[in-house]
Formats: structure tokens, sequence, C-alpha cells
């Protein structure tokens, strides 16, 4: 039905549209328009498609709400005591009316499905004619509103201004609500566990007790360990990136020769496009073990997961982002400021070091800054390579934990929605959330910063 | 205004000693991959004289003033023959540092350059490169000096620390000569200096490199042939990658002896 109703849609648009460009054009003929027929035609067909989209939405989840209700009327109202319960005896009503049903059917389900079946046929029929009322009358609306003045081309302008405009606020919308459903959930993980515990705990064992008598489940939700075990591997693998990604733009840049650049430079970006789970099985089945024998043979106690092991491996992951967008800021240094210095007598590195990387310092900044936040928000890798172990150590051998895994390991399996465990994930997802931003703030302003002077 | 000489397309002559020559080039011929550029210059540029290259764009003026330091080697597909030397020593020996060439040869170019540092940065960044400077007290002087020299100074005396870029169009290039004369070059190459500039600022920079001329050698490429006129001592006309008439500027553009010079001077192409 749904595809019906645009293919319809489609045809009508289609046909607004030509039927108005070639009378549009017609009229062109004797006089001057305001606007060329192409215009509106455009218009037509917008004013076609936009109210037909609206009704097809408003008008499909007004009949659902209404066939359920009228189908429900038909059971007991003593089954249908809450929300629970109303759903699952829709939920049969609709697949005994779709033929999947169970055959010792009640009287009341029989007489439920043969209301929802009736219902929405006789709703997605009303939707359809109602649809396509309108869009002829807008069609016909169109064709009568053609004239020498009418502005169809600003009118025109405006429907596409309106239609970009609701595209940024879906954007932002949804950025807001994800905020906000993070936000409540977090509040009601403080109010079984206080802000003060949980912030500046050192101690984390995410384990409530299911049954009253369990033992050993009292649970305990001190982030520090997540934060140093995240800030641990962010560290290694910015140390890692940076210099290798920087490294490597500036030779890309500056020193390769075409050639170089044109086969190295798309191994560098498929390097971007291994998916980290991946990556993250190279670094717990190689890099891992790798470390271990190494740090064995030098006498030293390497846990098999290990934070040096995690962040190599997602240093190795980052380079690309810190190469790809370091090597487009030097590259877009003008090349006039090269030949200043050249002139000057400066060597080729000279000329980098003093001239040219101070030029492109704020993309440079804002790439290790994208980097890091790619480093902090990655969980594959750390659930691989680092462990679960909730260790409060900076030592790089240990096996450490991060944000990302911890919420990944409260959410994976059965989970009840109410206890302090799982809105735990909230708490930390928040605290994530807050800290990739406060890093992207830092990246603008430094580039604010900067481009003040060096622009 | 003279009488028509032959169009003959022989190679340009030797010029005779005449001048005491700071830089001489013979039959240099440039190469851009295929195309051949630069044909076959034999030139002399006298020593603290200002010395203009004239000519229709694509002739090879600026081709053949960026031979003179050697910032064609920063092009790939550049090819140089041929002969240039400065007193009297081959700058393209392969034995020479290009590097010290170019402290010896400054360049002002087409669009002011100002680093995206501090006007102090800017003109100290030559100085700080080869050493020049003993300590503060010593850079500071090499600053405020060039910066006088270019007529500067007085002009940005109180925002030495403020950036370059954030200076005029006209401010900018006086900058930028500034930071070449700041390493004491022999030789200052300007490459069309005022072509992005307006009459005004465009009047200052003439002047200041009639100052100039009396401690260095300038070469200036330009479009203008008024300021060609108004600047230069002597005048080298290019067309089509050849030299085609060298001499005092007086007597180029009085008594042009090439009929292609007479015609480019008196507008009738270029």
């Amino acid at each position: 039905m749904t595809g019906l109703y645009y293919a319809l849609m489609v045809a009508l648009a289609l046909g607004a549209y030509f039927l108005v460009r070639a009378r549009a054009a017609a009229l062109a003929n004797g006089q001057t328009l305001h606007s060329r027929p192409n215009y509106h035609g455009l218009l037509a067909a917008a004013q076609v498609i936009l109210p037909m989209i609206l009704i097809h939405f408003a008008g499909s989840v007004l009949a659902a709400r209404f066939v359920e209700q009228q189908a429900l009327a038909a059971m007991d109202p003593a089954l249908l005591t809450d929300e629970l319960r109303r759903g699952a005896a829709f939920r049969e009503i609709r697949e005994f009316a779709i033929g999947r049903g169970a055959a010792n059917a009640t009287q009341a389900l029989q007489a439920g499905a043969a209301m929802y079946a009736y219902l929405s046929a006789l709703t997605n029929w009303a939707v359809l004619g109602l649809g396509l009322a309108v869009g002829i009358a807008m069609a016909l609306f169109s064709l009568r509103s053609i004239s020498s003045e009418f502005r169809a081309r600003n009118r025109f302008e405006r429907v596409v201004r309106y239609l970009l405009m609701a595209c940024a606020t879906v954007a932002v919308i949804t950025t807001i609500g994800i905020v906000f459903s993070v936000l409540f959930e977090t509040f009601r993980f403080f109010q079984k566990v206080s802000p003060i515990d949980f912030l500046f705990g050192t101690h984390w064992s995410p384990q409530t007790a299911i049954r009253a008598d369990q033992v050993g489940s009292s649970g305990s939700f001190g982030m520090v360990p997540l934060l140093v075990g995240t800030l641990l591997i962010s560290t290694i693998a910015i140390l890692v990136a940076g210099p290798i990604g920087l490294f490597a733009a500036i030779y890309m840049a500056e020193y390769a020769s075409p050639k170089f650049r044109a086969w190295a430079k798309p191994i560098l970006e498929i390097l971007a496009g291994i998916p980290t789970v991946v990556l993250g099985f190279f670094a717990a089945l190689t890099v891992a073990p790798m470390i271990r024998e190494v740090g064995t043979a030098l006498g030293l106690g390497v846990a098999s997961e290990s934070a040096l092991a995690a962040g190599l491996v997602m240093g190795i992951m980052i380079v690309p982002f810190v190469s790809s967008l370091s090597d487009d800021v030097i590259t877009a240094v003008p090349q006039s400021l090269r030949d200043g210095s050249y002139g000057m007598g400066a060597t080729r590195s000279e000329t980098i070091t003093k001239v040219v990387l101070p030029a492109a310092l704020p993309g440079i900044v804002s790439a290790f800054m994208l980097a890091i936040s790619r480093a902090v928000g990655e969980t594959m890798i750390v659930v691989m390579a680092a462990g679960l172990a909730a260790n409060l150590s900076f030592n790089p051998l240990d096996a450490v934990t991060t944000f990302t895994v911890q919420i990944k390991t409260i959410l994976v399996g059965d989970q009840e929605f109410d206890s302090a465990k799982t809105l735990a994930a909230f708490a930390l997802g928040f605290v994530l959330f807050f800290f990739t931003l406060t890093l992207n703030v830092i990246a603008l302003a430094i580039v604010r910063k900067y481009r003040e002077q060096y622009d | 205004m003279s009488f028509a000489s032959p169009m003959i397309q022989e190679p340009a002559s030797v010029p005779e000693p005449a001048v005491a020559a700071k830089v001489a080039a013979r039959h240099v011929n440039v190469h851009y991959g295929e195309k051949h550029a630069l044909k076959d210059v034999s030139v002399d540029i006298p020593a603290r004289a200002v010395t203009s290259f004239i000519g229709p764009s694509g002739c090879g003026k600026s081709t053949f003033l960026r031979c003179i330091n050697r910032m064609n080697d920063t092009i790939p597909i550049c090819r140089v023959t041929g002969e240039i030397t400065i007193d009297g020593k081959d700058i393209y020996d392969p034995r020479l540092d290009v590097v010290l060439l170019r402290a010896r040869v400054g360049m002002v170019f087409q669009k002011p350059n100002p680093f995206p540092k501090s006007i102090y940065e800017n003109v100290a960044y030559g100085p700080r490169l080869h050493g020049m400077a003993k300590n503060k007290t010593e850079l500071d002087e090499i600053v405020v000096n060039s910066l006088k020299r270019a007529s500067l100074f007085e002009e940005v005396k109180d925002r030495l620390n403020d950036p370059g870029t954030g200076l005029s169009g006209g401010q900018q290039q006086r900058l930028c000569i500034a930071r070449a004369i700041a390493v004491s070059p022999e030789v200052i190459l300007m490459d069309e200096p005022c072509s992005a500039l307006d009459p005004i600022a465009t009047a200052k920079i003439e002047e200041l490199i009639d100052e100039l001329r009396s401690n260095f050698t300038i070469v200036i490429v330009t479009h203008s042939m008024q300021q060609a006129a108004r600047v230069s001592q002597r005048t080298a006309f290019f067309h089509l990658g050849s030299l085609v008439e060298e001499g005092s500027t007086e007597q180029i553009f009085t008594n042009p002896k090439d009929k292609r010079t007479q015609d480019y001077i008196t507008g009738r192409f270029g």
C-alpha cells in the first residue's frame, strides 16, 4: 500500500511538473515571465510531494492507533490491564489476522482479528484517497497560479530553504535527544549511587546482587580505574600515532616524489578502512603475545592482555587520521611562503620547521584532537587486547579497562534495566561524551586562537 | 622615432664588457620539460644599478630572474644549461651551496609573502638562519636597520610583535624587502614587486628601489614600462624566450635598435 501511495505520488508530481512547465512556457511566448517555466514546474512538484508525504505520515500514525484501539475493544478488558498486556494482545490479533495465529483462537480473538483486518484496509484506502485528493488539488492549484508575475522562483527557493533547515534540525535534535536520554539515565544512576563515589571512587566492580542472599556482589562504581585505563591507552596511542602520522605527512607533502605519493597515499587510506575488529584480533593474537614474549625475555612481568598492546594497535589505527589531515593542511600552505623561505637561503628542512609547520599548526592540532577523540571512543581493540580487569594502574604492561569496554560489557547480554549496574553504562557514556566534547572544544579553541595569527 | 632594423633571429650577441658586470650570463637555456622557455640568453648585469627585464607575459623574463638565485631548482622538471657567474664565479658549479648563493642573492616576489609570524620574526628570519647575529642586541639592530632601509620602520616601530600578515599590501611588500636585505645580500631580485599594489604603494616601493641601488645590485622584472623607465638604469627586453635587446634604459626607450622592442614599447603588442 505504501509502495502504491508513493508511486502515485511520484507520478502525480511528475505530471504536475511537466504540465505546469508546459503551461508556463506557453504563457512565456506572449510575455515575459517573472520566473522561468522550469521554476513553475519545480514549485508545482514540491507542492504536490510535500503535503502528500505529510498526509501519509500523519495518517498512518493516527490510523494505526485507531485500529489498535478498535481491535482491542473486542478482547476481554480484564486481560488488558497494563501497557505490556495490551501490546501482547494486539500482537496476537495481528498475527492471527495475517494467518500466522494459533488454530485454537478464541471467539474474542477472531472478532478482534476481523475488526483489525477490516479497519486497516479501510484506513489504508482512506489515507490513499485523502493523499491523492490533496495531491490533485495542489496540482490544480499550481496550474491556476501560473501568471507572468507569479514568483515561482522565489517560492521554490523558499521551499528548498525550509527543506535544508528541516535536515539541519533533524541532525541537531537527534544530538540533543541522545544527550538528554543519556543525561536522564545518568540522573537515575546517581539516585542509586552517589556521584562522589562514582567520580572519585577507585574501585570498579559493577556487580549488584540479584538475590538477597548472594555473596560478594555489593557493587562498587568508582570510575577512576576506567579513566586511568582510558587515558593510559589513549596516551600510548597518540604517542605512537602522533610522530608516525605527522612525520609521514611531512614526508608525503614535502619530500615524496609524485609517483611515490600516488601509491603510498591510497595505501595509508586503506589502513583507515580496516575494521577495528580486525585490528582488535591483530592486537590480541599477534601484538599482545609478542609484547609478552619480549617482556618475559627482558625479565618483566607482562600480562597477556596489556594496555601497551591495545595502545600500540590503536595508535596504528589512528595514524591515517593524523597523517591524512596533516598532509592536507601542510599541502594547503601556500607555495609562496616556501618560495619566500627558499629565497632567503633556507634549506628544505629549515623551511618546513620554521615556516610550513607553524603555518599549518592549527590544522595539525585539530588533526591530533580528532585522532584522540577516536582513540578515546574506540571499543573493539580494547575489548580484545586490553582486558576487562579494572586495575588502577599506570603501568602499560598491566591489563586495564576503559569506559567503552565497560559500557559494552554491562549492556551485552540480559540485564535488568533499573539496576545500578545497567544504569552505570549511561553514566559512563555521559562521562565519555563529556570527555570527547571537551577535547573538541579545546581543539576548536586552539584552532581559532592560532588562525588569527596564521592566516 | 627610430629606423626599422632588420628582423634577424640570430642568437643575441655576447655583449661587450663595457660595464662592471656583477652578474654575467652566457648562453643560458631553460627547459620546462619539453618546453624551451629561455633561449640562449647572454647578458651582463652591472653592480649597484637597477636593471629591469621587460617583455610580454610568458616571454621568459621571470624564468631568467629565477635562474640567478637558482630558484628554478625547486621545480623538478626544470633544466638549466649555460653559464651564470656572480663576480666571475659560476653559480651552477656543483661545489657551490645553493643555500649560500640565495643568501647572497635575495628575492622579492610578485605577491607579498610575509611569513605567518610577527613583523620582527619576519625580518629576523634570515639573520637567524645564517647565524648573523651573536646576541639579541645585534639581532635587534639588524632588524631595525633593515626595516629603516626598507622605509617601513616608522610605520611599524610600535607593533613589531604584531603579525606581518596584518599589514597592508604595500607594507607587506616593504616587509618582504626588509626581510631580503636583512641578510645583506649583494643582489636583490624582484619579480614584479608592485603588480599586486595600488599606485601609492607602488610609488613608495619605486622610491625605495632607487634608494637601495646605492648598496645593492637590483634586478627587477616588470610589466609596467613606465616603471622600468622610472627606476632602472639598464633595461633588457625579452620576447618569446629570447633576449631581444639590452642597453641603457634611455637608449631602449628612446632609440631601440630592434623593431620588436620598438613595437613593444610603443604598445603595439604585449
